[in-house]
């Protein structure tokens, strides 16, 4: 028997389920615009992620090509520079290095910069010895990282060691930022996908009094009542997250184009990633989640109005 | 069946609808409410239908006392009434099937039952051929008989009519009566709300008369 009931509740679910969605059906421009409305409201803070998280993969890369640049003084031969460079690829921390005659930077200067005949003109180089190194994978840390700029600054023959990576952290506050700024976008654009599936509820309700009215009359309860609509609240949500999913495919595939082509030119290894899988589920889950709990809100304010006379 | 006790009725503008009213239908009891319009009738039905509640005094409707009754509760209460209103109250974008068999889904009846309950109902109100319209395609009467189908589909032990007839003419109003007076037979409780004085009069029935709210 009770196997029965169950059996019985569950079809009668499904019944209203797909009730729901004829019903939705029916109104094809109104529904239409409904579930447009929540899924721009939904892909917009979904593709800002999924920007900020390719962000975030290409700093990580870039991190890994952190280097140590070492000014050493103008005065250095080159024999102690030399020396130098090969006394700090013992250290531990140290991975690579890389030994610049002031001789050597000049002509990269040179060549980089196009200034031939100005440079001709200078009595003397002006540039210094350099050594590049590439600290240990692992050293990335921020301490770590500090504690061996600190030992080296301390060294005698070096004027200068600088960190190429104060770029790095400023690229990380911005993209701190980015992500509040994107968490409270987050916020308030699933608000209005809120109200905006609660005043669509309203409005059904209001053109629905009659049905309620009778519905209630002949015992049925509350729960009878609010079904429906809460079934509709599912389905604009599960629309608008699978429309904010689709117009999410369709910019990033827009966009991936000439992002791959830049990534390219950088000689870089990146490709957008435009995380498909994980928001094929979140963002239908969150759009069905905020549908139903908008129609639960307006029905519950409006139910109780609602009473035969 | 029925029981009021010095029940009053007082509306927030202080209209007193019902000044202590009591009286007492039997179980398969069937009996007329008469009285001219605003004498009450109206709002006794309601407080039957738990669509009012009494301001003062005691309903008793198969054994419940309906003052007690929490809201929760009530939709439970109205299964066990069949209503019937002047306005038939029907959904007109369902079929005449759908609009039946609604208390039956309300009260979670599995699909089978459902269609064997409610083509009984059509059957027993001669309507059993026009299942598949929409009651806006039927006559006063149909559309009447559709209501009382539905009033009686979960088999209820107590049916109540507010002005049944009042829209139809005298032939259809007759007919109306003697449907009524069938499922008073089987042992429904029936009690009508109605001031088609000449019809009632041929039918011996018992007669509650109100004026202004008290017993005439």
């Amino acid at each position: 028997m009770l196997k029965l009931n169950l059996h019985n509740y569950f079809l009668r679910h499904l019944q209203v389920m797909l009730y729901s969605l004829g019903q939705l059906w029916r109104t094809p421009a109104a529904t239409t615009m409904t579930v447009l409305v929540i899924g721009i409201a939904l892909a917009l803070p979904a593709g800002l992620y999924v920007l900020l998280k390719n962000v975030e993969q290409v700093s990580s890369q870039w991190e890994e090509a952190s280097q140590i640049s070492l000014f050493l003084h103008h005065d250095t031969p080159d024999q102690r520079g030399k020396q130098l460079a090969e006394q700090l690829l013992t250290w531990p921390d140290i991975n690579t290095v890389h030994y610049q005659s002031a001789k050597d930077s000049l002509a990269e200067f040179r060549q980089l910069s196009g200034l031939d005949s100005l440079l001709d003109t200078l009595p003397d180089n002006p540039l210094p010895p350099v050594i590049i190194i590439q600290p240990e994978a692992g050293q990335h840390e921020n301490e770590a990282l500090h504690s061996l700029l600190d030992r080296l600054q301390s060294m005698q023959e070096v004027e200068l060691a600088k960190l190429d990576m104060e770029w790095l952290q400023r690229l990380r506050s911005i993209n701190e930022a980015g992500e509040r700024g994107i968490s409270i976008l987050a916020i308030l654009l699933s608000l209005s996908v809120l109200l905006v599936i609660g005043n669509t509820i309203r409005l059904a309700i209001l053109n629905r009094q009659t049905e309620i009215r009778v519905i209630k009359l002949v015992g049925g309860t509350n729960a009878f009542v609010r079904r429906p609509f809460l079934y509709t609240g599912f389905w604009y949500g599960l629309l608008g997250g699978a429309i904010a999913w689709l117009t999410l495919l369709l910019t990033l595939l827009f966009i991936s184009g000439p992002v791959n082509r830049l990534a390219a030119l950088y000689d870089s290894q990146f490709t957008l990633n435009w995380l498909g899988g994980q928001m094929f589920i979140a963002l239908p889950l969150f759009g069905l989640v905020l549908g139903v709990l908008g129609a639960w809100l307006a029905v519950g304010r409006h139910l109780n109005e609602i009473e035969p006379t | 069946m029925i029981r009021f006790s010095e029940v009053y009725k007082r509306y927030p503008n202080q209209h007193e609808a019902l000044s202590g009213l009591s009286f007492e239908l039997d179980k398969g009891e069937m009996a007329f409410l008469t009285g001219h319009s605003g004498a009450g009738k109206s709002t006794l039905l309601k407080l039957i239908a738990l669509i009012e509640r009494s301001s003062h005094g005691q309903v008793w409707v198969n054994n419940q006392n309906l003052t007690r009754l929490t809201k929760w509760k009530v939709p439970y209460y109205r299964r066990k009434i069949g209503l019937v209103f002047q306005d038939h109250n029907l959904l007109h974008d369902r079929t005449v099937f759908d609009n039946v068999a609604l208390p039956l889904i309300i009260a979670g009846e599995n699909h089978r039952e459902i269609g064997r309950r409610v083509r009984a109902a059509l059957d027993k109100v001669g309507l059993l051929g026009k299942e598949r319209s929409l009651p806006i395609a039927l006559s006063g009467g149909e559309q009447q008989r559709v209501g009382i189908a539905r009033a009686v589909v979960n088999r209820p032990p107590v049916l109540l009519a507010d002005e049944p007839t009042g829209n139809l003419d005298p032939d259809l109003s007759q007919e109306i009566m003697h449907l009524f007076e069938q499922f008073n037979q089987v042992g429904v409780t029936v009690f009508i709300a109605s001031h088609d004085l000449e019809l009632i009069n041929r039918m011996s029935h018992r007669q509650i008369k109100l004026n202004q709210g008290r017993l005439a």
